[in-house]
């Protein structure tokens, strides 16, 4: 297995299809502990604000029996200053086997990777990406869906600024699926023409032929800096209201990835239908993540500076 | 072994679970994957022709258990199906028993899921060289080995047919990399 997760490119399509597999095992009986990681330390690594990323992680290890740290940089030695590096360095010396790091800034967790002998998970960096997001996402879908072949997904919002897209529409290309990007022309990736994907400012036009529709959260911010009119106005074009809804084939699931505006890129009632799968992807994610704790500390060590082991 | 001393073995097992435990009602089959899941159900068919009880049978992944973790490649994980087992007997299932490593993972995995009142052991084949103090209730045929023999447990659900072969391991190493 790998001895970092820093992008979901790090997984080929056996590799995301190996974590799968092995979350399937931990899905079924979720809440039972296993003594598996016992002589483990996982550190949780939060340069920026998150509740269920880390809870998440945290559950996961905790139930493989890791010890587990939480770091936030709020309250430490980061606010005297301390580097990322030295921080970083100071943890391991600690003895610490894996680094689960989150960052604001693009790349952070691939750097710490490069000074640190632990595996490093990237937990989302800057706007770059969260490839344990897309794994859950990519689970969620296999519960409902027999293969990832020709599968129709359009992710909808905020793409230029999202790491959950980034990742998301790299690991279900690499499982096959045909992704579609909807967006406010001013909130489409600049280079979106060289990731493969259909792009379209429309929601209304897609909506018919999906299986599945990925909202992605509208950052309260994005008003101020100009990129939509209002908040309403984005909702009215491109949110997931009920006659969109409708629009969808039978078949088709509403995810996202957390946490929700109501009212804004979702309609509080849709969230609540039968075909959303937004709290199903929260129990996935501990099941994911459980399954890549295993796969990748539950291994003989991976030499500092020595190759991947297979 | 061929099919026929196969099904022989597993016929006298069920009889001798059922004196053993005085019928069946309390009575859980629990197999370790893989093939052990198969012979417990197997078990559990040769049980109700006996006793007329349909036994509840379950399937255990001992692989978050075992301890070699850190010294291999992780080995992939299969779903635990296993039933109602508190206040029951469980019986194990596996095919082959050596080392006792596998059953002594498998009881700690089961006493992680409930609190049984009894474990009894049956397995298809004992081949000897325990490592640790394990033993079992029900042995289909002991079969004395040597280390670098290998015993293989072959059954109709997964290899088109029942039997025991014995083979020699021609590459120590191969085992370690096939991971399981």
């Amino acid at each position: 297995m790998i001895k970092n997760l820093l992008s979901i490119r790090d997984l080929d399509a056996e590799g995301i299809d190996r974590v799968l597999s092995t979350a399937d095992a931990f899905r079924e009986n979720m809440g039972r502990k296993y003594p598996t990681l016992r002589l483990k330390t996982v550190v949780n690594f939060f340069y920026e604000a998150s509740t269920r990323t880390r809870t998440s992680f945290e559950l996961a290890a905790k139930r493989l029996s890791a010890d587990v740290l939480n770091f936030a940089s709020g309250g430490s030695s980061v606010e005297k200053g301390e580097s990322l590096k030295d921080t970083a360095q100071t943890i391991e010396a600690m003895g610490v086997d894996c680094i689960i790091a989150r960052h604001s800034s693009a790349g952070a967790p691939a750097r710490l990777a490069e000074w640190v002998s632990a595996s490093v998970i990237n937990a989302g960096d800057g706007m770059h990406e969260h490839p344990t997001q897309a794994l859950l996402d990519l689970f969620t879908i296999r519960q409902h869906f027999p293969s990832f072949d020709g599968l129709r997904v359009a992710i909808v919002g905020d793409v230029a600024h999202s790491r959950v897209a980034r990742s998301d529409v790299l690991g279900l290309q690499t499982m096959g699926a045909d992704v579609t990007i909807v967006a406010p022309p001013t909130l489409l990736p600049p280079g979106v023409a060289s990731w493969g994907v259909h792009v379209t400012t429309e929601l209304d036009p897609v909506l018919a032929d999906l299986d599945i529709c990925y909202l992605l959260r509208m950052q309260l911010e994005r008003q101020k800096g100009g990129y939509v009119p209002s908040l309403r106005e984005y909702a009215r074009l491109w949110g997931l209201d009920r006659r969109r809804a409708a629009m969808l084939p039978e078949r088709a699931l509403i995810m996202h990835p957390g946490p929700m505006n109501r009212g804004v890129e979702i309609a509080a009632d849709v969230a609540e239908f039968p075909r959303s799968v937004i709290t199903d992807q929260v129990t996935n994610g501990i099941a994911v993540r459980q399954a890549l704790l295993y796969l990748m500390l539950g291994g003989p060590e991976v030499k500092e500076g020595g190759p991947d082991a297979g | 072994m061929d099919s026929g001393d196969v099904g022989r073995a597993l016929a006298r097992i069920a009889h001798e679970i059922t004196e053993k435990n005085k019928g069946a009602s309390r009575v859980v089959l629990v197999g370790i994957l893989t093939r052990g899941v198969h012979l417990a159900k197997r078990l559990a068919e040769r049980i109700a022709d006996i006793e007329g009880v349909a036994v509840p049978t379950g399937s255990l992944d001992i692989g978050l258990y075992r301890d070699d973790i850190g010294m291999r490649e992780p080995v992939p994980l299969a779903p635990v199906r296993v039933p109602d087992i508190d206040g029951k007997i469980v019986v194990l299932v596996d095919d082959v028993l050596y080392t006792g490593r596998s059953i002594r993972a498998a009881m700690d995995a089961l006493i992680d899921i409930g609190r049984p009142q009894a474990v009894q052991l049956a397995v298809l084949v004992d081949r000897g060289h325990r490592e640790l103090p394990i033993r079992a209730d029900y042995v289909g045929k002991n079969i004395p080995t040597a280390h670098n023999e290998e015993v293989e447990v072959r059954v109709a659900e997964i290899d088109g047919a029942d039997e025991v072969v014995l083979g020699e391991v021609s590459r120590p190493a191969a085992r370690k990399e096939a991971g399981r």
